[in-house]
């Protein structure tokens, strides 16, 4: 009985074993519940997804409201590595168009990032894809699609001008914080020039998700949430009508053609040629399309309206007759003579009547006369005094423009080139070199460089007499009309009615250089350039603006290799200022020929 | 004749109001556990709780039936139920359903009944049996061959259903043999087993040896009583030298590579997040964000979105630590302390060795249970699926667990009878 006893005091031992048990899970309790905060952060990161909103990027339209940009749903195919169960691969591979090779690349890709994450799989799959895959879908646990835009063009034009939307560089990102990596940003022309107006700003939405990454509410109510702000819709100063005829006729071609609406600085258009389809640029094939562009030997992504540099040749000779009108030195009686090709210090390219005045030197395009205005004007202050003459004439000159962007929201322009008396001084010496050293000036060859845009100011200059507003792309960004300020030149508005009424001459005289490509209806105005190319044929440049009174359009045009400027850039830029005054070309002949020619040799 | 008497006469109503409590809680949690805004109905027999809802209301009725009946049966049959149960047990290894990697199922149509969870009162039943023969001593070698046969066919039959967290639950018996009268040095064995086995896992186990060495000299050196024991400690030294570098082989070559990545996760030696840590570390997250008061009921967000797996089975303490925070823990624990007290110290009071060597059975089981599975969800053991009683969801274990104690209660109710 003693034993008895003895074993019942066991019962002591056995509830201080499981007391002892229970105290201690309390203590590990008290530790993780009460004073441990570590778990509760924990909780939280497992629940709580910050999901960015983005706001679609504003649309692009053209000066009458026609849609240039606009954005196309597409969607990215996600997945969640650990939710993947043996999926039939084939028949997913066939879905997505995929090899087996790169489907398992990607599906490894996807859980070295995070089996529990969802990641990209496949990205932009077009939206008939989506339609046919999303009925499959529920087949394949662990992938979803993910509703994103992209951009779509609804013609095929103006690629360079409005650029291409991409994923953001780790450079852009280091730059500006704003940029999160997968983000889109422009990556050229408009898109890029307007990202900040285009884009607006991304949102935040709080949500919980449970642990398959469902969504299952939002986070305290919403209270963390960031609104997204939508993009705002660009009004470009582009005319699609004249943008697409622009590019039709240019077509087989490799130039340029910039026209612009004189009394506003507003682009009409601009065309590079070799373009290529906007379209090529978005969705999967995107970076396959832009090497394969960028390895192009025509060069389509270089915009030779802005980014091309030339010498101005004999459109040039506008400026340097502008320039001697101001100084005084010329007026429209003086006379020079001209010995055909033996003239010296320059030969003319042709024999024509001499001597001739300032309006029949134009319409002629006498090399000699300019020589002989530009050599008045350098040596105004004494023959050996031509660095104050040159400083003086490179002061006006630079007022149209030259020698520096002219735009204020084109991107990568080319700053064109108008030698300071300190290039001269370094290639010549000091004091080394006079008017008859820098020639070539006279007739826009030698140093000089300008770009198409550049040419295309000039002719709205002439066309305003004497003022421009700096040439632009966008005129309206959301509610907010863009104001472009005024500039003027330093020569007076009564020297350039000789001018105008040369460059009338152009068209409509008997020996003018444009007389063929006389637009019947409309009294226009134009200046034929020939730019010598130590590379090959000469390039054809033609500027021109029309009606010469209360002008509406100011265009430039440049044909590389083209030859003669006559040939190639008068009647393009002919057909296109009928076009655009008018609204329909009557010469369906010139029009034809323009179009089915292809200087491009292969 | 006998007059007729309610048959809750005499019934021990701290046990049975505990039960109801740790039985409602259970399917509370249960409720926060799967719930959503879809199934709201609490008797959609789509769900879990729904399904819980009817494994309730059964469980009444087998308490019904459990009171009903005459003590003198479950002494009188316990025997031939422990016989019962074997053979289900060595059926379900036949004509059973597999269900997540244990075939430890029978199927009648709809109706599917888990034989390892009976078996828990058919053994404590005929354990009680045995051992509460008058003049039967434990100490005697032919008795504990029997005993151990008694409590050795249940786990091994159970073992080959591969369902182990079932079958270590036997282990549990040896709190009642130990009050019983079985030489307290088992315990101190089992305890120092389990101790040798988490060190020689953590240390080398030449130093874990070493270490033991030092310790054995000491004890013979500091030895007051008579000669020094030097024979029985190199005996000592010997068993547990071989039983570390066995454990050593057995972890490598014996134990699954899940159960092994069980293990070393819990000793730290491995952090996967993702995979065999993946269940602990969300267990955790849950119960620990809950804080003092808890998040409020249906509003953890760790339990409700599925962070956590099996949180209405194995892991239903998740559910009542987020969802009821510290103060939630502290009202289960304490209730669950308060029955296995209450089960003691009615036992201690029960005049016949059955009732007596049942009730420990009871309590003994219930705390393995309860410490296993708790342990598990706060990190402190291994991941075993076991239930935790009253709590968990699943027909089998409810019942098996109502019948556990109910019957414990019926003979409680009748301890003043004469026999």
């Amino acid at each position: 009985m003693a034993r008895r006893v003895f074993f019942a005091q066991r019962q002591y031992i056995i509830i201080a074993i499981m007391v002892t048990v229970v105290v201690i899970y309390v203590s590990k309790l008290f530790y993780i519940q009460v004073l441990s905060d570590k778990y509760r952060l924990l909780a939280e990161s497992n629940v709580r997804r910050s999901l960015v909103q983005y706001p679609p990027r504003g649309v692009i339209y053209d000066r009458h409201g026609a849609k240039l940009v606009t954005n196309e749903p597409a969607y990215d195919l996600m997945v969640i590595p650990r939710q993947v169960k043996d999926p039939d691969t084939l028949e997913l591979c066939r879905l997505l168009e995929l090899e087996v090779k790169q489907f398992r690349h990607r599906l490894q890709k996807a859980r070295h990032y995070s089996p529990y994450k969802a990641s990209i799989f496949l990205e932009q799959i077009s939206k008939e894809s989506y339609g046919y895959l999303q009925e499959k879908l529920y087949r394949f646990p662990g992938f979803f699609v993910q509703p994103r835009t992209l951009r779509k063009y609804p013609y095929p034009v103006a690629a360079s001008i409005l650029g291409y939307v991409g994923e953001v560089s780790q450079a852009e990102i280091d730059k500006n914080d704003y940029y999160k990596s997968g983000d889109y940003i422009g990556k050229s022309g408009i898109e890029k020039s307007y990202e900040e107006e285009l884009r607006g700003v991304k949102g935040m939405r709080i949500v919980m998700v449970d642990v398959f990454n469902r969504e299952k509410g939002r986070f305290e109510e919403g209270r963390y949430d960031v609104p997204q702000v939508q993009g705002e819709d660009l009004i470009t100063t582009l005319d699609l009508d004249l943008q697409m005829y622009a590019e039709k006729l240019m077509q087989g071609k490799r130039g340029s053609v910039v026209a612009i609406e004189p009394s506003t600085g507003e682009i009409l258009t601009m065309v590079t040629a070799p373009g290529y389809d906007p379209n090529l640029l978005i969705g999967r094939q995107r970076a396959k399309n832009f090497s394969m562009l960028s390895e192009d030997p025509q060069k389509p992504l270089f915009n030779r309206a802005l980014q091309a540099q030339y010498p101005p040749g004999s459109t040039f000779k506008l400026v340097v007759g502008l320039v001697g009108l101001q100084e005084g030195v010329l007026s429209v009686n003086t006379r020079y003579g001209c010995n055909g090709k033996g003239s010296s210090p320059i030969a003319c390219s042709h024999s024509h009547a001499s001597p001739l005045d300032l309006l029949g030197a134009i319409e002629q395009s006498c090399n000699p006369y300019f020589w002989n205005v530009f050599r008045t004007s350098i040596d105004r202050f004494g023959y050996t005094n031509t660095r104050k003459g040159y400083n003086e004439w490179r002061r006006i000159v630079t007022s149209f423009g030259f020698a520096s962007p002219v735009s204020p929201d084109l991107l990568n322009q080319a700053k064109g080139n108008i030698p300071k008396d300190s290039y001269y001084d370094k290639y010549f010496g000091e004091n080394g070199w006079r008017s008859l050293t820098i020639r070539s000036l006279s007739i826009g060859q030698g140093e000089i460089l300008v770009t198409p845009l550049q040419l295309a100011n000039l002719a709205a200059i002439i066309a305003n007499r004497g003022f421009y507003i700096p040439p632009h792309i966008v005129k309206r960004a959301g509610n907010r009309q863009l104001t472009f300020e005024k500039k003027t030149t330093e020569v007076d508005r009564r020297h350039f009615d000789p001018i105008v009424e040369g460059m009338n001459h152009v068209f409509e005289a008997s020996h003018g250089t444009a007389r063929w490509y006389k637009i019947d209806s409309i009294s226009s105005c134009g200046k034929t350039g020939t730019v010598q190319n130590p590379h090959g044929k000469d390039h054809a440049m033609f500027i021109a603006f029309a009606p010469k009174d209360n002008p509406k359009i100011a265009i430039c045009v440049v044909v590389e290799n083209a030859g003669f400027g006559a040939t190639w850039a008068v009647p393009i830029a002919s057909l296109l200022m009928e076009k655009f005054i008018t609204g329909k070309v009557k010469r369906p002949e010139v029009e034809e020929n323009m179009t089915k020619a292809n200087l491009i040799e292969e | 004749m006998r007059e007729r008497r309610n048959i809750f006469h005499n019934a021990d109503s701290t046990m049975i109001i505990i039960y109801i409590l740790l039985v409602l809680m259970g399917w509370l949690n249960i409720y926060a556990a799967v719930f959503d805004e879809n199934h709201v109905s609490i008797f959609d027999l789509d769900t879990s709780y729904g399904k819980q809802a009817l494994w309730i209301a059964t469980s009444a009725l087998l308490i019904i039936i459990i009171m009903m009946t005459d003590p003198r049966f479950y002494s009188g049959f316990s025997y031939l139920i422990y016989g019962g149960i074997v053979l289900l047990l060595i059926a379900v290894l036949g004509i059973g359903r597999e269900v997540a990697g244990s075939k430890s199922w029978i199927e009648i149509g709809s109706f599917r009944l888990q034989p390892a969870e009976l078996a828990k009162f058919a053994t404590s039943l005929a354990l009680a049996a045995y051992l509460g023969r008058t003049h039967v001593n434990i100490s005697d070698l032919k008795t504990k061959i029997m005993v151990g046969v008694l409590l050795g066919i249940p786990p091994v039959l159970i073992l080959l259903q591969n369902d182990t967290g079932s079958a270590m639950v036997y282990a549990a018996f040896i709190f009642v043999l130990f009050r019983e009268g079985l030489s307290g040095g088992f315990l101190i064995a089992g305890f120092t087993a389990a101790l040798l086995f988490v060190t020689s896992l953590l240390l080398n186990q030449w130093m874990v040896m070493g270490g033991m060495a030092v310790v054995l000299a000491l004890v013979g050196w500091q030895w007051q009583r008579g000669k020094r024991p030097w024979l029985a400690l190199t005996g000592i030294f010997l068993a547990s030298s071989l039983f570390v570098l066995s454990v050593d082989y057995a972890f490598h070559k014996v134990l699954e590579p899940h159960q092994k990545t069980r293990i070393n996760v819990l000793l730290g030696k491995e952090t996967d997040l993702k995979g065999a840590g993946y269940n602990v570390h969300q267990s955790l997250i849950a119960i620990g964000s809950g804080g003092v008061a808890g998040k409020g009921y249906l509003r953890g967000t760790q339990t409700k979105y599925n962070y956590v797996p099996e949180q209405s089975t194995d892991f239903i303490f998740c559910t009542v630590g987020e969802e009821w925070g510290f103060a939630g823990s502290l009202v289960v624990l304490g209730l669950f302390l308060a029955l296995l007290m209450r089960i003691i110290s009615q036992a201690e009071r029960q005049r016949t060795a059955f009732a007596r060597i049942y009730g420990y059975c009871v309590a003994s089981i219930l705390f393995f249970h309860l410490s296993i599975n708790v342990g598990m969800a706060i990190g402190l053991l291994p991941v075993i699926g076991i239930p935790l009683p009253f709590f968990s969801y699943g027909g089998s274990s409810l019942w098996s667990f109502t019948i556990l104690l109910f019957i414990f209660i019926k003979l409680d109710s009748h301890r003043n009878e004469v026999v």
